[in-house]
């Protein structure tokens, strides 16, 4: 049998639009992985707090597929949420070395972004990208609980986005 | 008079709280009325329209200022009555000030001060207590300052002596003021809500302490912290070592001459 | 023949538990701990030298994030401190309007211990119900200046934002809803007896241990020494009002669940007078100077923030900014008992007793 798309009908061409969905296989992998990220528990400071918030009842995390897990072999992004400090640098990383591939990072905070308000301070690391790559910067101290669901939705928008046009942001 | 003037022209663009001097602000009706009232205009001018303000507040000021100095003069005094008469004390904040000073009068905390340091003395000589004194500031603290050599033995009397019973040690603070180490220790008695402060003070280059973890044992990770933040080695401690750096830290931060070795990190 | 080897357990800076990053090195024999040793500093960000650079008004907000469950005790101790050292004098609406804070607070704080304590020892849905009313106190704290978390409110000689319209009748509707609210709790949970057994008799200490320790807050209150620094050196308004002071008896956990809930009540109590006290209008900013500084000498104040006593000793030279400010952290004296809890304890239970002592890293470590 073959199929000649010059003999498709107008009635079959919209039952067909109607009921197929074409897509990449990268697409569908970026979809359901972004529909379900699940973080690792990673409260450091404040903001871990507002994290906690976040996942509470009234601004829920659960709808968006997020859902936190204790282990980070069994986690897809680290929310690093608080200060690092020198003392904690080295276990972030090795948290992150922990985590399987594919995996995001989250720097919720200011801390966690630059420094923070202990930018001055001598046992702060100014940044957790420092010391592992990081995909979205939530500024913030703390970041509201809406915050932080906007800097997971742009998360998962940038997932879906790099494979929709193939393009990294970061070469890991 | 025209100083003052000048003052206040010379600050066109700050907040108009920042015109009335300082420490005359404090206890005055009139001047923060008038103050108020500049407040009310003050965010809604931009820093053209201030230089003219200063200058009209000033010719305002010539006429009120000799006025105003006066009611501060006088409730400088009248303050300073109404301390006396209130808490009974030497007055240390407002009897300089005012013209006549009034003889110190003793603390009222002076009989339990004179009964520590004898207790102190009467076990280990004159020479345990190097300085005793009043800290008025702070709602009259009985402070002792103490040899270090017999600091351990000193503190376990403390504890132990039915007049003192001092079981409850409220705070340890570990200074560096630039010529000298010294730790201060915040004491308290449940029974009597009294508080007592007993500081030990040692030198800068090698600074060591006897440890009276035996004592109170809420000591421990105390010393542990002011050994590692300031350096002062408490001789006698179970287990000295840093509790809030990494263990290859270089340094003692607290330190006032503490340089960071990696500072862009 | 069975043969058990000693294991030595490193109970993560990274923890399924929300303390925060806290390590622990156990040693145990099969379920039994023979030894803990607690290693801390992972938080360690160095407040204190930042304060030596800062001036007063600058160090507040950095109080905040010391206890960031309680930001309102760090603000006023501060505060309190350098009022003491100045003999500022603080208007009544301020006064009022800082217990309010603080007493809401309480609350708050009591209510995310609650919820996290129960979700370690693997109850999941009083979690839920503490945030939902951590949340209420949240919105009101947010009205009243702007931030859920860290709010930096007070200010030496009183506090920045004054109460908006119908904030008081806010705090009045909330006080009547947490009383039921308490209730329904301590029908949910209290009599549960998986829970009775799991607290019931853990970890208990006696009086001299707690005062050795220098303990304080609840779990000195819970071997029965009737200690708060609210009653016995009264700071605020807190003379004005008529609360009682809850007392424990064995020392043991369940002991300082009860107690804590208790505490909660009579913060309630205290909001019920506050709010019918609160004057109409007033200042809410004392006549504190515009550049702040300190007379040259030391001042130690302390307060009960809901871990314990809370102290800042603060040595000023008379500059704007302190030459050595001290906090006296209640979590970081709180933890020095637990290697001597621990020992012989079955690893279920250090979750019970690390969660009943009640520390917030962020201060354990400043």
């Amino acid at each position: 049998m073959e199929l000649d798309l010059r003999l498709i009908t107008p009635e079959e061409r919209t039952v067909l639009e109607r009921n197929i969905f074409l897509s990449t296989i990268e697409q569908i992998k970026a979809w359901a992985r972004s529909s379900s990220m699940w973080p690792l528990q990673f409260g450091l400071a404040c903001c871990a707090i507002e994290m906690m918030a976040t996942g509470g009842a009234h601004f829920d995390l659960d709808r968006f597929g997020v859902f936190f897990r204790a282990s980070p072999r069994q986690a897809d992004v680290m929310i690093v949420a608080g200060t690092v400090t020198k003392k904690m640098g080295p276990l972030v990383r090795q948290l992150y070395e922990q985590m399987a591939e594919p995996k995001w990072v989250i720097a919720m905070g200011s801390c966690a972004t630059a420094g923070g308000p202990y930018v001055k301070s001598y046992s702060v690391v100014k940044g957790v990208d420092q010391i592992v790559p990081v995909d979205i910067y939530i500024p913030g101290c703390p970041p509201s609980p809406a915050a932080l669901i906007y800097g997971i939705n742009k998360l998962q928008e940038k997932v879906r986005n790099e494979a929709k046009s193939g393009r990294r942001v970061i070469n890991r | 008079m025209s100083e003052e003037n000048k003052n206040h022209a010379g600050v066109p663009g700050s907040e108009p709280e920042q015109k009335a001097n300082a420490p005359e602000n404090a206890g005055e009706p009139l001047a923060k009325e008038s103050i108020a009232g500049e407040a009310g205009k003050g965010p809604a001018e931009t820093g053209a329209a201030a230089p003219e303000r200063a200058q009209a507040i000033a010719g305002n000021d010539e006429a009120a200022l000799a006025a105003r100095r006066k009611a501060a003069e006088e409730a400088r005094a009248a303050r300073a009555a109404a301390a006396k008469a209130a808490a009974a004390d030497g007055a240390a904040a407002g009897g300089g000030e005012a013209p006549p000073a009034p003889p110190k009068e003793p603390s009222p905390n002076q009989p339990k001060l004179d009964r520590l340091v004898r207790i102190i003395t009467e076990k280990f000589g004159p020479s345990a207590v190097v300085e005793s004194y009043i800290n008025e500031l702070d709602r009259h603290l009985p402070c002792v300052v103490v040899d270090p050599s017999v600091w351990a033995d000193v503190a376990a009397l403390l504890r132990d002596h039915e007049e003192l019973k001092l079981e409850y040690l409220r705070n340890m603070t570990g200074v560096d003021q630039e010529t000298h180490m010294e730790v201060a220790y915040f004491m308290l008695n449940l029974a009597e809500k009294q508080d007592y402060c007993v500081k030990v003070k040692t030198d800068r280059d090698n600074p060591e302490i006897p440890s009276v973890v035996s004592v109170w044992q809420t000591a421990n990770w105390n010393e542990r912290e002011i050994y590692d933040l300031l350096g002062i080695r408490f001789t006698g401690h179970p287990d000295l070592r840093r509790i809030m750096l990494p263990d290859d830290w270089v340094g003692h931060p607290l330190r006032k001459d503490y340089v960071p070795l990696d500072p862009e990190v | 023949m069975i043969r058990t080897e000693e294991l030595t357990l490193n109970v993560g800076p990274q923890h399924p538990s929300t303390h925060g990053v806290f390590r622990l090195i156990v040693k145990i024999d099969g379920e039994v701990i023979t030894e803990a040793t607690p290693v801390i500093g992972y938080l360690h960000r160095g407040t204190e030298k930042l304060a030596e650079n800062l001036n007063y008004t600058q160090i507040i907000p950095y109080t905040d994030r010391m206890d960031y469950v309680s930001a309102m005790t760090g603000n006023y101790v501060v505060c309190h401190a350098v009022e003491t050292a100045l003999g500022l004098e603080i208007p009544e609406r301020a006064q009022f309007l800082r217990l309010i804070v603080m007493e809401l607070q309480r609350i708050a704080s009591h209510m995310l211990w609650w919820g996290t304590y129960l979700l370690d020892i693997g109850a999941l849905s009083p979690f839920l119900f503490a945030f939902r009313d951590r949340e209420v106190i949240l919105n009101l704290f947010n009205e009243l200046c702007g931030a859920r978390l860290t709010y930096n409110y007070m200010r030496v000689g009183g506090v920045k934002w004054d109460a908006p319209e119908g904030w008081i009748g806010k705090v009045r509707d909330f006080v009547k809803m947490m009383k039921t609210r308490l209730d329904d709790y301590h029908d949910l949970v209290s009599g549960n007896e998986i829970f009775l057994a799991r607290i019931k008799g853990v970890g208990a200490y006696d009086a001299e241990t707690a005062i050795s320790y220098g303990l304080s807050g609840v779990n000195l209150r819970c071997t029965g020494v009737k200690w708060d620094l609210r009653k016995d050196q009264p700071y605020c308004i807190y003379d004005r009002f008529d609360f009682d002071v809850p007392v424990g008896k064995n020392g043991d956990c369940l002991d300082r669940y009860n107690l804590r809930l208790e505490e909660i009540r009579q913060s309630l109590r205290i909001l019920e007078q506050a709010v019918e006290q609160f004057p109409e209008e007033g200042e809410i900013m004392g006549k504190a100077p515009r550049i702040i500084r300190p007379p040259e000498g030391e001042v130690y104040v302390a307060i009960e923030s809901p871990r314990g006593e809370l102290g800042c000793h603060l040595i000023s030279r008379g500059k704007p900014e302190p030459y050595r400010l001290k906090f006296r952290r209640p979590s970081f004296v709180n933890l020095q008992i637990l290697p001597k809890l621990l020992v012989g304890e079955t690893m279920a239970n250090l979750v019970a007793i690390l969660g009943a002592v009640d520390i917030i890293l962020g201060e354990v470590d400043a």
